[in-house]
């Protein structure tokens, strides 16, 4: 059953052959089973599912499904959530319920689908390993020994592990598209202003970005048709009509110009990863696509870029924080001074707190031009440079990270070599692209992941190609043995 | 050595929208601690700001009333901060690109000349909570109902010299904001705020002195007093020698004194930057057009109006335009009494008095406009005389009712029977035969002052209630 | 561009982040590989560029002036630390 598609499922639901209750159940057997080794999940949420899964079924009884209707999904804890606890990864929010629901959260529930559980993520989402969380690290189901990746590394073992159908990722650096690829998964990240922010906890407002994370292209399309769409409640929404993204998932690549920017193909890149590409690169090819190599001559400066940026919205964002009105408080503060210094000091990880001071530090006096600013500005060249390439191309091809999943505690100890492995994924939520990772062939038995990645709103293409691609490969099925 | 005072004013006015900026909270004051904040007021994570549309439109009506340049484009910045009233650990305000650009007001100084002082820029920010420091076991309370309240924060060149000229600027924004109906004006509440920067320098000299910056005044006497205390202050602290430093005072009104705040901590670094959950403000045209095309009479015009509609001197209509609030009490009485002078006489005098004794505002009057008007009404068609009209007044003040009851419960009528004032006159004339003989021999110049003596014994005997007028004439008539 | 101990402790202080006396080293120096990373923005011809604050030219959008929330002290105040009579109580503030 777990091994389904949204499709298959919703319509096994529909006709009968199994109850929602009874899909959810067998999700839970599995989570039970299973995720002590990988560790997941932060919170599960037993009752609550299985509450839904019960309403999910009087509505298909009573002929009002919708396509995720009785679904039994996952939700990064980084959307807050009524009711249920929301940790954000991090000890500063341990014991936090959220008094609301994240839009994200509400369509969800709006669709029918059942929440089996709020996936475990790197701190407050910054880390590309999902070591920095609160809850300890989750562990690669390809791989034990090795990350799944992050920050929505939870997400993307639970995906690929089949301990959800699917689940919601935000990316901000790559946070959903990197661990899909760690994970052999689907991960699309969207446009920005796709998706509401709204009680989306945030890391970089103007970088973080929620999608869907996915077994297929196909069942990423379901989740994003959910996902997707205004919403009166984040200024920064987008008030774009929404397609139909299943709709669009056959149409024919013949003519499809795809660009192959010569600066994601060269030193750094492992050579079996680039073979994987490569491979992916000639079904494309045959399925009627003109490849063609173009530039993205900026594309070196995206990381250094995005550690000034990045780090300057969080060291304000993470300001409310402080042991005042909710999270982390330190016993017995001397004062207040005292108070917020061993609140934060306490509540935050090492990885969260580092990027708050060089935000500070970057957006200090004397500093702030240097730093913030010239980040700015580069930010403006970067995003040129796609605004050029899609002039010439209609979608842009590469590798999703240089390497596959890595040990754990390998780049632990050392976050810079753990900021370049994102290097592919960066520029595109510096220019607010939507970029979608795809699996393709496996690279000594872990995962690879294909970055696809399009011009603003046009997530049906993205979709489109990912789909053709799974329609005519079978990389995309691969499970790892471990977890059947 | 001469000096001169240099001062330009921070002026905090509370808009009056029904929400907050960026919230659905209510804005209405008062309420019970914390019920009034919201998700988004309380910085919970996750939450997002969306601008107020009203706030906005007040913002232009500002602008349009100041003559200002309009910031077409303007973006919202991030002020950051920790303090426990500020919820998000940042303010959001306007930083590098306000909403109102240079504009400009005019003040009358006392000698009765006008006086330009620039307005630099006005830009829209949210407030903070307040923070109480009873006892609460050695604790302080945070209420953020106040938190995200607009404000349009004023912020004038420093063209003032003295106190009493930053006094005229203070309240004519706090007329203006008034007449335009975007801030209650209400400065015991805090609705409206001043903060002063004050340096001084040697007369002649260009450049600025370093400036103190005046906080915590809540009275227009109270910003007075504050300036003229810190001017003292630092001309003092110059002259023995020391040097002036700049740094936030706050001003104790018990001990008429600035004080330093003697914060321990470095120059502030607010670190702002441009709020990535807010996007930047363009106005358009037609959104500009219906404003300008909405506008209130402002106070220089309805002045000009007064004066020329009501026959009223420049310095009575300057004064019954005052305030929005005064100048539609003195309207509607006008209109009611049918006279305008005598209504600029009452509302600026006997009324005046009577709310100054008690300490009222024009709107808490006991006596409203309509009554005092029909009161008017009555001197005008010599029901009562002005005199007892003053009689009448005080029994509208004590709740007596309207003036039509209260003449004729007292029998306060005017006596107009010629023939009743004549025996009245007779009998006066009758019972001062050595002062009839006097007016009679003195010179036509000197029998006028003298009549005065006749027409008060008339007014004694008859309580003050016949006619002046007619008793003047009928004793001019006797005596010649 | 390396941080000493003292541009640390600055940093901190404005972050409001206690960071112990015999950690400062390291910190100064995990800093200081991020801003060595973040140098080679230094090379870059910007002269004349815009900066990007946001990825999408669009503007604010307003909402009407309507009072939409009601009263939700009670749920608010359940996560929070320490409350009293409704405030929110933190140590004594000095001023």
């Amino acid at each position: 059953m777990h091994n389904k598609s949204i499709s298959e499922l919703s319509a096994g639901l529909r006709q009968g052959a199994f109850s929602s209750v009874e899909l959810t159940r067998h999700f839970l057997d599995r989570i039970a089973r299973h995720d002590e080794r990988l560790n997941a999940y932060i919170t599960r949420t037993e009752e609550a599912a299985l509450a839904g899964a019960r309403a999910a079924d009087a509505r298909i009884a009573a002929g009002e499904a919708g396509p995720l209707t009785g679904i039994p999904i996952a939700h990064k804890d980084i959307f807050c959530t009524d009711g249920i606890r929301t940790t954000c990864g991090s000890r500063m929010l341990e014991r936090f319920t959220a008094p609301y629901d994240a839009t994200v959260v509400s369509r969800f529930k709006q669709a029918g689908a059942v929440v089996l559980g709020k996936t475990n993520m790197d701190e407050f989402a910054m880390g590309s390993s999902n070591e920095t969380s609160y809850y300890g690290a989750v562990r690669n189901p390809w791989d034990t020994t090795r990350v799944p990746g992050g920050s929505s590394g939870g997400s993307a073992a639970a995906v690929a592990a089949r301990l959800c159908v699917a689940a919601t990722g935000t990316d901000t650096g790559g946070s959903i598209r990197q661990p899909a690829a760690l994970c052999g998964i689907t991960g699309l990240k969207p446009t920005y202003g796709r998706v509401s922010r709204y009680g989306m906890i945030a890391f970089a407002s103007s970088l973080d970005q929620a999608g869907p994370m996915a077994a297929s292209a196909e069942d990423a399309a379901t989740l994003l048709q959910a996902m997707a769409g205004f919403d009166e409640r984040d200024s920064t929404s987008a008030q774009e009509p929404v397609p139909d993204y299943s709709a669009a998932l056959g149409g024919d690549l013949a003519g499809v110009r795809i660009g192959l920017p010569k600066e994601y193909f060269g030193a750094g890149l492992d050579p079996a990863v680039a073979a994987s590409v490569e491979q992916a690169i000639d079904e494309y090819r045959r399925l009627g696509a003109e490849v063609v190599e173009i530039s993205l001559p900026n594309t070196s400066l995206a990381v250094p870029v995005y550690y000034v940026v990045a780090p300057a919205e969080c060291s304000s964002n993470l300001a409310r924080f402080d042991g005042v009105r909710y999270g982390h408080r330190c016993e017995a503060p001397r004062d207040l001074e005292d108070l917020y210094k061993r609140s934060r000091a306490e509540g935050f990880g090492p990885e969260v707190k580092r990027r708050i001071m060089i935000g500070t530090y970057a957006l200090s006096a004397g500093y702030y031009d240097a730093y913030y600013l010239k980040a700015q500005q580069i930010r403006h060249l970067i995003s040129d440079d796609f605004a050029r390439a899609f002039r010439e191309v209609d979608v842009i091809l590469g590798p999703t990270t240089p390497g596959t999943a890595f040990a754990l505690g390998e780049k632990a100890d050392d976050p810079v070599s753990m900021y370049l492995s994102d290097i592919y994924t960066i520029a595109v939520n510096l220019a607010g692209l939507p970029g979608i990772s795809v699996p393709v062939a496996p690279a000594d038995g872990r995962p690879v992941g294909l970055q696809l990645i399009g011009n603003y709103f046009q997530e049906a293409r993205l979709l489109n190609l990912a789909h053709r691609l799974q329609q005519a490969t079978d990389w995309h099925k691969a499970a790892p043995a471990e977890f059947e | 050595m001469q000096w001169e005072t240099v001062i330009g004013l921070e002026i905090h006015a509370q808009l009056a929208t029904r929400s907050k900026i960026f919230s659905g909270a209510s804005t209405a004051f008062g309420a019970a601690p914390n019920t009034q904040a919201c998700n988004i007021d309380l910085g919970l994570p996750g939450v997002l700001p969306v601008l107020n549309r009203e706030v906005v439109r007040m913002a232009v009506r500002f602008a349009t009333a100041i003559d200002a340049e309009l910031g077409r484009r303007s973006v919202f910045a991030r002020k950051n901060y920790f303090y426990p009233d500020l919820p998000k650990g940042y303010q959001i305000s306007q930083y590098e690109l306000p909403i109102v650009g240079r504009g400009h007001v005019e003040i009358l100084l006392e000698e009765g000349a006008a006086k330009r002082i620039g307005v630099t820029r006005a830009h829209l920010e949210e407030d903070a909570g307040k923070s109480l420091h009873e006892d609460f076991h050695g604790s302080t309370g945070i209420d953020l109902n106040r938190a995200g309240t607009p404000l349009l924060e004023i912020v004038s060149e420093p063209d003032m010299r003295s106190a009493r000229e930053a006094v005229a600027y203070a309240r004519k924004i706090h007329q203006i904001v008034q007449y335009l109906g975007i801030c209650d004006g209400n400065m015991q509440e805090g609705s409206f705020r001043c903060d002063a920067n004050v340096s001084v320098r040697p007369m002649g000299e260009d450049r600025l002195g370093t400036r103190a910056e005046l906080k915590n005044i809540n009275s227009f006497r109270f910003l007075e007093r504050a300036i003229n205390f810190e001017v003292e202050r630092q001309i003092d602290l110059i002259e023995s020698g020391g040097k002036v430093v700049q740094e936030t005072r706050l001003y104790d009104a018990a001990r008429d004194e600035t004080r330093s705040m003697r914060t321990k901590e470095e120059a502030n670094d607010y670190r702002y930057f441009p709020d990535p959950d807010l996007l930047p403000v363009e106005l358009d045209d037609a959104f500009i057009e219906a404003v300008r095309s909405d506008m209130p009479e402002l106070p220089d015009a309805k002045r000009q109006r007064f004066s020329e509609a009501y026959g009223l001197s420049a310095y009575d209509a300057s004064v019954v335009t005052a305030s929005l609030s005064l100048a539609d009490y003195f309207e509607t009485v006008a209109e009611a009494a049918g006279d305008a002078k005598l209504a600029a006489n009452w509302v600026m005098g006997e009324l005046a008095a009577a709310l100054n004794k008690e300490n009222l505002e024009i709107g808490s009057s006991p006596v409203d406009a309509p009554r005092l008007g029909a009161m008017l009404r009555r001197i005008a068609d010599n029901t009562i005389s002005g005199k007892i009209a003053k009689q009448v007044f005080e029994a509208m003040w004590n709740g007596e009712g309207g003036a039509d009851e209260i003449i004729e419960a007292r029998g306060l009528k005017q006596i107009t029977d010629s023939g009743a004032i004549e025996r009245v006159v007779d009998e006066v004339i009758a019972a001062n035969p050595q002062q009839v003989e006097s007016y009679r021999g003195a010179e036509a110049a000197k029998q006028g002052k003298m009549l005065g003596f006749f027409v008060g014994q008339v007014m004694k005997a008859s309580q003050g209630k016949a006619n002046p007028k007619q008793v003047n004439e009928l004793l001019r008539q006797k005596l010649s | 561009m390396s941080l000493e101990r003292a541009d640390v402790e600055k940093i901190a202080h404005l972050a409001r982040i206690a960071v112990d006396e015999e950690e400062l080293d390291a910190v100064a120096g995990g800093l200081s590989n991020i801003l060595d990373l973040v140098e080679q923005m230094k090379a870059v011809d910007t002269r004349g560029v815009e900066p990007m604050a946001h990825p999408l030219h669009m503007v604010q959008r307003l909402r009407e002036d309507r009072v939409t929330e009601s009263d939700q002290r009670e749920r608010f105040q359940a996560v929070a630390p320490q409350t009293e009579a409704g405030l929110y109580l933190v140590p004594k503030v000095i001023e």
